[in-house]
């Protein structure tokens, strides 16, 4: 039986670049990858064929309009761009920690120039997804997208299709990794519009320990799209910090699904920054797949100028004993839209579940626009679930207690403002990493309209 | 005293009944009475909707608006179909298979309960709200609405002296056509969502009321709907005004009788408080939920929807839902008007199949709003309780806040509770918080009422008027004992 692949929806002119760039991407380098690679991209394109792009009209997508990447023709981004990117460039944002094993991807594909891999306990793998389908194809095929949801996204379908580089870590059993693994992705598109696909794999094997960073910016003169996908799979009783950096530039379009696989007694803390980006959307999604899990979501937001920032998250216990908590703060100034979604289920068998979620936004601006939707969904009832969620400004009266102490009313209202934000940051247990960005949010607080 | 068997039968004579068989307890309102219908036939079209007109002899506008709602109704039919975004599940109804227009056969005007139909009478009485007793007691007047036609109305007389209007709707479009033309369909407009549009184009009766400037109403205004022949999908209409500095409370309460079909109930109504004025809003809605199994129950799908027009203004909904087999209803505030407040205290409880799906719209426009949220979901059986809320500050809503909590609790693990709260803020001075819980009655909390001699029965039962209070003392006197003894009985057994 021969399957088509034309769909009434192929036929769609938004979708006429990704469709050309598939046919030159099957026919140029993404043949040497083995047979079950390419079943696995023939099935993400299947899917993007058949689904269309989300519209406001879709309840995962209410506050966050995609047109303006859709509108965009990004072609896929190939060739290596030679000399854009300075090598100063890249070792400004090492935390000044040089020695953190690091993986360094220009557009997507991975730059062993830049890189630093070395002194990796026994077993550990820090590398190119590319390298690892060809050298340990055996431990990269049992996880490989089993775990990112083709079904609900259009994105992470057509990452899916794309796939062909991007980051592996491998924790093997009982084995702790005690500097974090980091990962840098940059975007640069000088000639056109383009678009990357970063894909990324972290197993970590029953018991074993480790830190993930995620690190995304760009440098770009064009509109460029980076659409990540990244799987996690955290073993039982092993524990993965994550974080995950989003500072793209002003031309960058940022969407990332990540997806969380926890089994048993395990741990996973997950941090999200985003400050870059004119539109940034992330969907994280937790399933605590085992019992006794322990899950913390952190994140912090600051949108300006005309950005739109959208977190969604959804966290999901299926076995009892699970703890999950979460907290996301938002700074939005300008014309920034943040839009939040955090979701909570517990099945059935859940019970004894402890859950917390808290949303809390401050909008200095008149401007500025912020969504909060968080959501509980509950079968079990021996559970305890709570969520909360604000959105407001600083306490005049905080700021009158600081102003009559002599404080000017703009150190004042800065002070608080990083009060607020610091309250997430506190959760970096990176030391190198919580001093940067921490510099940086007073930074951005300077320029922000709290100063006036 | 020493601790013997005997002593613990001494304090427990009977012992207590079973979860089976408390949770089989049969619904106490289910009965039927036979009264002579005057029924058109079954399905929707423009004929359907003339007759309607016509049997309520309207005037020409009244039509004309009902034909425009009825074409955006199939526009939505056949655009969209009904909507599909709420947490609940139910069979694709059938439009055409639903008697749009039954009412108890026409009687001579009357003056008195004396002539009313006696059957009438009995049904009342049965629900337990006879006229006489509640005219003599309790100085409610009743405007008791029988499937869909007004039948007694009292007190009028009293409230005619201060000038307030208070009547079936059929008699206000006939009475007060400039009034209703005034306002109806200003808050929910006949294309605001599927039922809202069926609603507008079929709708036969309900209450309207109107309350003149700087009038204090000095009664609690109720009306007793009933859905009673077979098949019939009662679309009431209620519109009620508070002109300037004007007060009113309102009350609603309905019961119906046990159906095998499931019976489509959406009504719509219309609040709108003028400058100063305040409209209280009460519901207890204890309709049919369908047996154990689930069979059966009335659908209600209402739109409810309140308007704070004038500055400091004030509308406020309280609602305890224990019946029908799905309820879809968010009732909500429009603050247009500066200072004004909305304020939505609910209870919903979800026993067996039951299924709600319910919450409020606070959308804020005027300046230094306030909206206070309060919402109590109880789920027991395979009940499914979901709060969908949207709280949405205007740009020019400056300086607007809202309060929301939302609490669920769960009894036995077959039943879910979902909260789905929505909050937009578009402008730096307003503020939104929300925050929400979902807990189980602690075996602490039983363990502690059995040591002081309450069997489990009547703990649970304290504890669950505990958890709903904060709602319930927001319900007028004679709505708040019913309350709590229709809380006790909806969740019988629900706990083993």
């Amino acid at each position: 039986m021969t399957t088509t692949l034309v769909s009434p929806n192929l036929t769609v002119p938004e979708k006429a670049h990704y469709i050309a760039d598939f046919e030159l991407f099957n026919k140029n380098g993404a043949t040497v990858a083995p047979a079950w690679v390419r079943q696995l991209r023939q099935k993400g394109f299947a899917r993007f064929a058949e689904m269309n792009f989300p519209t406001m009209k879709d309840e995962e997508w209410k506050y966050t309009s995609v047109a303006p990447i859709v509108k965009v023709p990004f072609r896929l981004a190939v060739e290596y761009p030679s000399g854009v990117l300075a090598k100063t460039e890249i070792e400004g944002r090492f935390f000044g920690q040089p020695g953190w094993p690091r993986l360094v991807f220009v557009n997507g594909i991975f730059s062993r120039e830049l890189s630093s891999i070395s002194g990796l306990p026994k077993g550990v793998l820090v590398k190119s997804l590319g390298e690892a389908l060809k050298e340990n194809p055996e431990l990269v095929e049992p996880y490989l997208g089993k775990y990112a949801r083709l079904d609900d996204s259009i994105f992470a379908a057509l990452g899916t299709a794309f796939l062909q580089d991007g980051a592996f870590v491998y924790l093997p059993t009982g084995v702790v990794l005690e500097k974090p693994a980091h990962l840098l992705f940059v975007s640069t598109a000088e000639k056109e519009a383009t678009v990357v696909h970063p894909r990324i794999l972290v197993v970590a094997e029953a018991g074993s320990r480790g830190t993930v960073i995620e690190n995304h910016f760009g440098k770009s003169g064009q509109p460029y799209f980076s659409n990540v996908v990244t799987e996690i799979v955290v073993g039982e009783e092993a524990s993965v910090e994550h974080y995950k950096l989003q500072r793209e530039d002003e031309n960058g379009f940022h969407i990332a699904t990540t997806e969380v696989f926890q089994k048993r007694a395990s741990r996973y803390a997950g941090f999200t920054l985003d400050a870059g980006a004119q539109l940034g959307r992330n969907t994280h999604r937790v399933v605590l797949d085992g019992p006794e899990v322990d899950c913390r979501l952190n994140g912090l937001y600051f949108a300006a100028g005309k950005q739109h920032i959208d977190n969604h998250t959804a966290i999901e216990h299926r076995f009892p004993n699970g703890k999950s908590f979460e907290v996301y703060k938002g700074i939005v100034d300008g014309r920034a839209r943040a839009v939040y979604n955090g979701k909570v289920f517990v099945r059935q068998a859940a019970q004894k579940t402890d859950s917390k979620q808290t949303n809390k936004n401050l909008i200095l601006s008149d401007l500025a626009t912020v969504d909060t939707k968080p959501q509980l969904e509950i079968f079990a009832d021996d559970v305890k679930c709570t969520h909360g969620a604000t959105v407001g400004q600083l306490d005049e009266s905080a700021i009158f207690y600081l102003t009559a102490r002599g404080i000017s009313r703009p150190n004042a209202a800065r002070l608080l403002t990083f009060g607020f934000a610091n309250d997430v940051l506190n959760h970096i247990e990176l030391e190198p990493m919580r001093v940067e960005l921490e510099a940086e949010l007073l930074a951005r607080l300077e320029a922000s309209s709290v100063a006036k | 005293m020493a601790i013997t068997d005997e002593n613990i039968k001494l304090h427990n004579p009977t012992p207590e009944p079973g979860v089976e068989e408390l949770v089989s307890r049969e619904y106490k309102y289910g009965f039927y009475t036979d009264i002579e219908q005057d029924k058109a036939p079954k399905g929707l079209n423009e004929d359907i909707i003339r007759l309607i007109s016509a049997k309520k002899e309207e005037p020409e506008f009244m039509l004309e608006w009902r034909l425009k709602a009825f074409s955006h109704w199939l526009k939505m039919a056949k655009e969209e179909g009904q909507p599909k975004w709420a947490n609940i599940h139910y069979p694709e109804i059938n439009y055409q298979d639903i008697i749009y227009y039954a009412a108890p056969k026409k009687k001579p005007k009357l003056d008195s309960l004396d002539q009313v139909d006696p059957e009438l009478l009995k049904t009342f009485e049965k629900l337990g709200i006879p006229l006489e007793e509640q005219k003599m007691l309790t100085g409610v007047a009743v405007d008791a609405v029988f499937d869909s036609v007004s039948v007694a109305t009292t007190f009028k007389a009293k409230l005619a002296e201060l000038g307030i209007i208070f009547c079936s709707f059929s008699e206000a479009v006939q009475n007060h056509p400039e009034l209703v033309k005034k306002y109806l369909g200003t808050v929910v407009p006949p294309n605001d969502n599927f039922f809202a549009a069926l609603n507008s184009a079929v709708f036969t009766d309900g209450s309207f009321c109107y309350v003149p400037k700087g009038v204090r109403c000095p009664m609690e205004l109720s009306t007793y709907f009933r859905i009673n022949a077979a098949d019939t999908g009662q679309f009431e209409r209620t519109l009620i005004v508070a002109d300037e500095g004007a007060y009113v409370s309102y009350m609603e309460g309905c019961t119906a009788p046990m159906r095998d079909t499931n019976q489509l109930h959406a009504a719509v109504v219309e609040l709108i408080a003028l400058e100063g004025a305040t409209v209280k809003y009460s519901t207890i809605q204890n309709w049919y939920a369908g047996d154990k199994e689930g069979k059966g129950g009335i659908f209600n799908f209402v739109t409810k929807r309140g308007k704070c027009l004038g500055k400091n203004s004030k509308i406020s909904w309280t609602q305890v839902e224990t019946g029908a087999a799905i309820t879809w209803k968010y009732p909500g505030v429009i603050l247009e008007g500066e200072n004004s407040i909305g304020e939505f205290y609910s209870v919903a409880v979800t026993n067996n199949y039951q299924q709600a799906d319910t919450g409020t719209k606070m959308i804020h426009f005027g300046k230094n709003t306030k909206s206070t949220i309060v919402s109590k979901g109880i789920s027991a059986g395979h009940g499914n309780n979901t709060y969908r809320g949207l709280v949405k500050m205007q740009p020019r809503a400056k300086g607007a806040r809202n309060y929301t909590q939302c609490d669920s609790l769960l009894i036995g693990d077959k039943c879910s509770a979902n909260t789905f709260p929505y909050i937009e803020v578009q402008n730096s001075s307003s503020s939104a918080e929300h925050e929400a819980s979902t807990s189980r009655i602690s075996e602490d909390q039983i363990f502690y009422c059995k040591q002081r001699g309450l069997n489990t029965e009547n703990a649970i039962s304290m504890v669950v008027n505990g958890f709903c209070k904060e709602v319930f003392r927001e319900l007028p006197m004679e709505f708040a004992v019913e309350a709590t003894k229709l809380l006790s009985v909806s969740l019988d057994g629900s706990v083993g």
